[in-house]
């Protein structure tokens, strides 16, 4: 789907005009390519008293030949890392102020932005303290909207005890993987493992893996089975029979295998499971498989809405039952939904999809505190794309398409990829203690954010 | 060195459903269609980038530019373009054939799996320069000065113009397959209405296995088709019967459009291999390829109908395994016509045929026909010629897993110049 405007304004000509307007001017996003270094510039590294987050991210940094720096000087930044698990009062932010200011002003173009704190509540009597902590998100929202040039910025919550497994999230953020996520929360062992292995090679960081990925024969699931595939999982796509052709390509140019299946039937996670004998067993499972009908509330006849809760929810209990049993998914294994901007705004013309998407929220928020699942340390997490450039969103009328590419930080719809991306980033081992998330991949959408 | 024959097994198959003649695949060549299937089966069993002992298939219509067919299909497939292929043609029967091909080389210990397939399209038919056409253009091409040239190109008619119509007629008799298997009706006495039941039986058994998603893991949709383009859940003993009749003259003609296979274009694989090599891949065989006979019946001098040779292959065959016609659980009986296997099942209950034909002490008998084609067959699915083989195999592989090792199944195919290709498989 090529995006008129974009190109558009990115030719010299259009570029003055749309200055002379101050129309918004998106940039063409860093995207991840495998052996790309972690942060295309140095990394500014400061915080509130010891800092003790940005003191482990720059020593893992410093291995890896990135340029860490306390002053921006003349440089141009890569990123910016903020450390703040240590303030204690709203007076402490300007520490916040102090690096931002001049950090913000050396940011080069597709910058990063990542701030790290505590989680506002967790189990503290200091209304202070959640202020300040909760204050964190504001400002990380505010300077997401405030970056140009295809800069993101998001913030971390640590939890206590987890401070030494954030280098998946730290390398999510900074890498071309996370180009369509900005504003967004992630938290760190607030539910199951505290602790997560480092992989051997961050270039392939699902090697050896088994991922099933439903709806793979187009569109976004086409893409989570490539990058899947690239970053070393064996997939297994799954799709209805009748999408069987375009479901063979997918799994024959990534070397994965194919199952055709209707995810709303009764022995879908069932048979999932007995292909899946072959390669030993599964872990990770990413219930992409969705549908639309959508109809002002008031039309919906029963159909619509029963398919719509069918296809998207229904049949993703009903297959975790079989997928979370013997010989399904591993210890260790991971779980990954695809929720919906229109789940957490909703939107008019989806209350069944928006009904749906809202529900796999739900479905994480449940499955993140299961105390069998933090026994088999298995993550539940969930991304919500927001306007993503598809065959659905190709469909949609002109004024609608442009509305949904323009009201987002970063001016443009995202890629299949980018939501690809934020999937396999929740599929790492490494990713061990990132559970219950549900990222919005929706560059930063200024709906129902 | 030593040869130990070893185990074949049937590890699974894939077809595209299949088309009727101008349908869906109206465009779509013989190399696109076998190209699809292969995918097809090459993404259910992760099969990209290896390497197979070898791919035999073939089509019974075919034009002359895709003599290497199977190769380039192989070349332009997911497989390691290092894999070789073969082009086998046995009218009707390719498609078993080649898996016969196939099992035997596994067997051997010449490769350890292959994929044996078929294809045909009615549609992407070839035409052929008439006769007199042709002759004068090689003449002209001959010539070696450019008066003879002249001379050669002289000779041409408008009426040279018009291109050969694809047949679909025996060469030695000039009768189509349907006038040959009207007269075998005629001689057997097979009436409209068990033709019928068994049209009917065929159309509502594969309904009910798509309605099952049998075909789920047997099946990989193409251009825009999911299921047998012929297939009429609908269809009644009622409809059926109001048909009239297309091959066969008079008060004895009973073959119609219904109870006839229709012209169908379509493609089937199948994966073939050593128990060990599934094994490595985690693969659980369906079902093993036992044994393969091939008979063929004079149907020009003697007195023999054009499609019964199936009828001489199985008792061969039975003899050589030591069974009888009833020590099978089911029986897949290829419908070319209804009459085909009307007639050839009343041939094995014939006690003057089974004797002065067959050479035996009794008939073979009767079989069970709740057990026969229990997942319908080709008056149903249709038939694209050289793909029906490989559809048989992977359906009965399936059928006989499910019911369990030891299970036993039959595989019969009658073809063009009055010969049949039969087979025996065993549940794994």
């Amino acid at each position: 789907m090529s995006d008129t405007y974009s190109s558009l304004v990115n030719s010299p000509i259009g570029a003055r005009i749309a200055g002379a307007l101050g129309l918004p001017k998106p940039t063409e996003l860093r995207r991840y390519e495998p052996g790309a270094p972690i942060v295309p510039g140095p990394v500014l590294l400061g915080g509130h008293g010891a800092a003790p987050l940005a003191v482990k991210i720059g020593a893992v940094l410093s291995t890896h030949n990135v340029q860490v720096l306390s002053d921006p000087g003349q440089h141009r930044l890569g990123a910016v890392i903020l450390d703040l698990s240590e303030v204690r009062t709203p007076a402490d932010l300007e520490s916040a102020r102090a690096v931002l200011a001049p950090g913000l002003k050396a940011l080069g173009k597709h910058g990063r932005v990542i701030v790290l704190g505590r989680p506002p509540f967790d189990g503290h009597k200091d209304p202070a303290l959640g202020a300040v902590r909760r204050a964190l998100e504001g400002i990380t929202r505010s300077v997401g909207k405030e970056l140009r040039g295809g800069g993101t910025a998001n913030l971390v919550l640590v939890s206590d005890g987890a401070d030494g497994a954030i280098e998946s999230t730290i390398r999510f953020l900074l890498s071309g993987r996370s180009a369509y996520v900005s504003g967004q929360v992630f938290t760190v062992g607030a539910t199951g493992a505290t602790a997560a292995p480092v992989p051997d090679s961050w270039d392939r960081p699902l090697e050896g893996k088994v991922a099933v990925v439903t709806g793979a024969a187009r569109g976004i699931g086409a893409a989570i089975a490539d990058v899947m595939a690239r970053d070393g999982a064996k997939v297994v796509c799954v799709d209805v029979p009748s999408a069987g052709d375009a479901l063979a390509k997918v799994a024959n140019r990534i070397g994965g295998t194919a199952l055709q299946l209707d995810v709303t039937a009764e022995d879908a996670g069932a048979r999932i499971v007995e292909h899946c004998a072959r390669f030993g067993g599964i872990d990770i499972v990413v219930h992409n498989a969705g549908i639309t009908r959508d109809k002002l509330l008031v039309n919906t006849d029963e159909d619509r809405w029963r398919s719509v809760l069918d296809v998207n929810l229904l049949s993703i209990l009903r297959m975790n039952e079989a997928l979370l049993g013997e010989g399904g998914v591993r210890d260790g294994g991971h779980i990954v939904l695809v929720s919906s901007t229109s789940g957490i705004a909703g939107n008019r013309g989806q209350a069944n999809y928006a009904a749906s998407k809202a529900g796999i929220i739900g479905v994480v928020e449940t499955m993140a505190h299961e105390e069998d699942l933090a026994a088999r340390r298995i993550t539940v997490n969930a991304v919500a794309p927001g306007f993503i450039e598809t065959e659905m969103t190709a469909r949609m009328p002109v004024a609608t398409r442009e509305l949904g590419r323009r009201v987002n930080s970063l001016s443009q719809g995202g890629l299949p990829i980018d939501v690809a991306e934020t999937i396999a980033y929740f599929a790492q081992d490494a990713s061990a203690a990132v559970n219950g998330n549900v990222v919005r991949v929706c560059g930063q959408g200024w709906l129902g954010a | 060195m030593t040869t130990t024959v070893r185990k074949v097994a049937v590890i699974g198959g894939n077809r595209i459903p299949f088309a009727r003649q101008g349908g869906a695949y109206a465009k779509a060549s013989n190399q696109d269609m076998l190209t699809a299937a292969l995918e097809g089966l090459i993404a259910r069993y992760g099969l990209a980038g290896e390497r197979l002992g070898e791919v035999a298939a073939g089509a019974v219509v075919k034009h002359s530019r895709d003599f290497n067919l199977t190769r380039e299909t192989v070349l332009g497939s997911s497989l390691d373009h290092a894999t070789p292929a073969c082009d086998l043609q046995q009218a009707c029967g390719t498609g078993l054939q080649a898996a016969i091909y196939i099992a035997n080389k596994v067997a051997l210990g010449q490769i350890d799996v292959g994929v044996a397939g078929g294809v045909d399209t009615s549609s992407d038919a070839p035409l052929v320069l008439s006769e007199r056409l042709r002759k004068s253009i090689l003449a002209a091409s001959f010539a070696k000065t450019p008066a003879t040239r002249a001379k050669a190109l002289a000779g041409i008619r408008p009426s040279d113009l018009v291109p050969a119509q694809p047949q679909n007629s025996e060469p030695r008799t000039g009768l189509s397959m349907g006038e040959h298997m009207a007269i075998t009706a005629q001689t057997w006495g097979i009436s409209r209405e068990e033709q019928d039941e068994l049209a009917l039986a065929s159309h509502q058994n594969l309904a009910r296995a798509y309605d099952e998603g049998f075909f789920d893991d047997l099946m990989t949709g193409f251009l825009g088709l999911g299921k047998d383009q012929n297939l009429r859940p609908e269809s009644s003993i009622d409809k059926l019967g109001a048909l009239k009749p297309v091959f066969g003259k008079g008060e004895g003609a009973t073959l119609t459009a219904g109870n006839s296979t229709p012209l169908t274009d379509g493609a089937s694989t199948v994966l073939l291999g050593t128990e060990e090599w599934a094994a490595e891949r985690g693969l659980a065989p369906q079902a093993w390829f036992v044994d393969g006979e091939t008979a063929a019946v004079d149907y020009v001098h003697g007195d023999e109908g054009l499609l019964m040779a199936p009828a001489y292959a199985v008792p061969r065959l039975l003899a050589r395994n030591g069974l009888t016609l009833q020590d099978f659980d089911y029986y897949e009986i290829h419908e070319a016509f209804a009459a085909t296997v009307l007639s050839t099942l009343k041939a094995w209950e014939d006690p003057d045929f089974c004797r002065d034909r067959l050479g035996l002490d009794a008939p073979l008998g009767s079989i069970d026909r709740s057990r026969l084609n229990v997942h319908g067959s080709s008056l149903a699915a249709g038939h694209p010629f050289a793909a029906t083989g490989g559809r048989i195999v992977a359906t009965l592989a399936k059928t006989l897993h499910a019911q369990g090792p030891g299970s036993r199944g039959l595989v019969s195919i009658c073809a063009a110049g009055g010969q049949g290709v039969v087979a025996i498989l065993e549940g794994a």
